[in-house]
């Protein structure tokens, strides 16, 4: 069955409200993009959504308690709270570097958890 | 009392500040300060750890805590003075700052001087929601920072009033951490936030907006007990029997942001009441020869990209200190659909670079320019919305500026 839907690109603040046809696994792009980014965008949100995840995880011994980190490449949507279990459980000691990678691949998904921000031993 | 001298002095080393301090080094100004009341550079953006910064800057997506490493990097290589821990109590037009850290007092003398100050938010009082005062209500920000710089969990069933950015993100970022988000409430029947922050931070976890609705009571003896939220109509005005009752521990406000203009203000800088910003030229000078505005605290931006590049002019023009006296001044005037434009005054001939924000969304529109009422500029634009800044410029001529015409930006109807 193909559907008709609106998909509001992320890539940038504009926002375009793209649409497209999809039946799950072809896609075509109908109208409202403004660039190539919104088309790569768009047929991801379509057939297999993903996201960038940023949280943080715990330091030991840093002039700040926390450091914060990002995913090497966009998780898929379904996995997201997969990570965010196994990256709570984790700690790391200062220093950390911006980025270190903190974690590999993280919940089996071949996706790494970097810092992104540098902390000093206290 | 400790004195020191200055080609250019910058109060606050946020990302305005930075930016600002780097481009006025490279526009051969030798003695740049940095003055901040924090013990560390960057503003905000150390707990702003979520990506979506530097795209339009720097064609990649960054979080706001990479930007700011890359940016305090920069500085640092410029051989810029930072004074952090920094309080500036004072200012006056001859440009001599009066601040004060654990060494004591200084006197700065600077040939010019760009205000980075940022802004801060809007708070329970701004808007005056009545009920209790119980512990719990935190501005957005202040949970941000508890959350990501801390380790501090706020709560764990939480109502978000305010659809403005930081909101939208503290909700995912709640979701994130376990908490329950019970929902965004919005007085507008829009969201305030950027487009992309809706999708990827609501509509992604299932967590509700309630358009043209807003909190109408605050319950709580010790901690928040409950909120009472209800719809309002096109006036604003709560329509009766649409109340109903949230329990919840916490409530995050993300009413918007108040430019920090004290120190502006007490020496008589003209404010423009649409921004809360200085009136500025198209050199990012306030009506003060030699002191400039750039970052939040001239007009609050959407992005820090744009933020940025605003700032590189304002601390190039301090840099070079040529502007010279002000002769002829065409002010600048938002019409009808237009918020605020910027700068609200033009001093020299040339090309200008203005931004402007909205009154309200609306499909594809015209934008019109006049000066004295005659047309000399109008850029089609397909959509707009106050959460998106529009940019244009064109080229006021020598007889606009000579003849001291008033410009007037407009939207006409869609």
């Amino acid at each position: 069955m193909i559907h008709n839907k609106k998909i509001t690109c992320i890539v940038c603040p504009i926002g375009c409200k793209i649409q497209v046809k999809t039946d799950g696994k072809q896609f075509e792009v109908c109208d409202g993009h403004k660039c190539k980014r919104g088309i790569e965008y768009a047929r991801s949100e379509a057939l297999d959504p993903r996201r960038m995840l940023t949280t943080s995880i715990l330091v030991k011994e840093g002039e700040w308690p926390l450091v914060s980190v990002k995913s090497s490449k966009t998780v898929p949507k379904n996995k997201i709270f997969d990570v965010l279990k196994e990256i709570k459980k984790s700690s790391i000691n200062a220093p950390v570097n911006l980025g270190q990678i903190i974690i590999n691949n993280v919940a089996g998904t071949k996706i790494d958890i970097i810092a992104t921000k540098s902390i000093k031993k206290l | 009392m400790i004195n020191l001298n200055a080609d250019v002095a910058i109060i606050g080393g946020g990302p305005a500040g930075l930016a600002a301090a780097i481009s006025a080094r490279k526009n051969k100004a030798k003695h740049v300060i940095i003055l901040d009341r924090n013990s560390w550079l960057g503003g905000i953006l150390p707990q702003c750890i979520h990506d979506g910064f530097g795209v339009e800057e720097t064609g990649k997506s960054m979080t706001g805590t990479e930007y700011s490493e890359m940016y305090i990097n920069n500085a640092k290589k410029q051989n810029i003075t930072f004074m952090k821990e920094t309080m500036v109590l004072n200012l006056n037009k001859d440009r001599e700052i009066i601040a004060v850290n654990k060494k004591g007092l200084h006197r700065i003398k600077a040939k010019s001087i760009v205000l980075a100050m940022g802004c801060r938010e809007k708070t329970r009082w701004n808007v005056m929601i009545p009920g209790d005062r119980p512990s719990g209500i935190y501005t957005a920000g202040v949970a941000q920072a508890f959350i990501n710089l801390y380790n501090i969990m706020v709560g764990k069933n939480i109502v978000i009033l305010g659809s403005g950015d930081v909101g939208l993100i503290m909700a995912r970022r709640l979701k994130f951490e376990g908490a329950n988000v019970l929902g965004v409430v919005e007085i507008l029947p829009y969201a305030s936030g950027l487009p992309r922050n809706v999708v990827q931070c609501l509509d992604d976890y299932d967590i509700p907006l309630f358009l043209s609705h807003t909190v109408t009571y605050i319950k709580g003896k010790e901690r928040l007990e409950s909120v009472k939220i209800a719809q309002v109509d096109k006036k604003m005005n709560v329509v009766p029997g649409t109340e109903k009752e949230l329990q919840c521990d916490t409530l995050l406000l993300s009413l918007g942001l108040i430019p920090e203009n004290e120190l502006s203000k007490r020496i008589g800088i003209d404010i423009d009441n649409a921004t809360g910003g200085p009136i500025v030229n198209q050199f990012f000078e306030t009506s003060m020869p030699g002191i400039f505005a750039c970052g939040n605290c001239l007009q609050v931006y959407d992005t820090v990209d744009v933020l940025s590049l605003g700032a590189k002019n304002a601390g190039k023009h301090a840099a070079k200190n040529d502007l010279g006296n002000v002769n002829k001044i065409s002010n600048v005037y938002a019409g009808k659909g237009i918020h605020y434009v910027i700068p609200q005054r033009i001093t020299k001939p040339g090309k200008v670079s203005f931004s402007l924000r909205v009154e309200k969304p609306q499909t594809a529109s015209m934008m019109r320019v006049k000066a004295d009422g005659k047309e000399i500029f109008k850029k089609k634009l397909p959509w707009v919305n106050p959460a998106n800044m529009v940019e244009f410029s064109f080229n006021v001529t020598n007889d606009i500026l000579y003849s001291e015409k008033k410009l007037e930006v407009a939207l006409d109807d869609s």
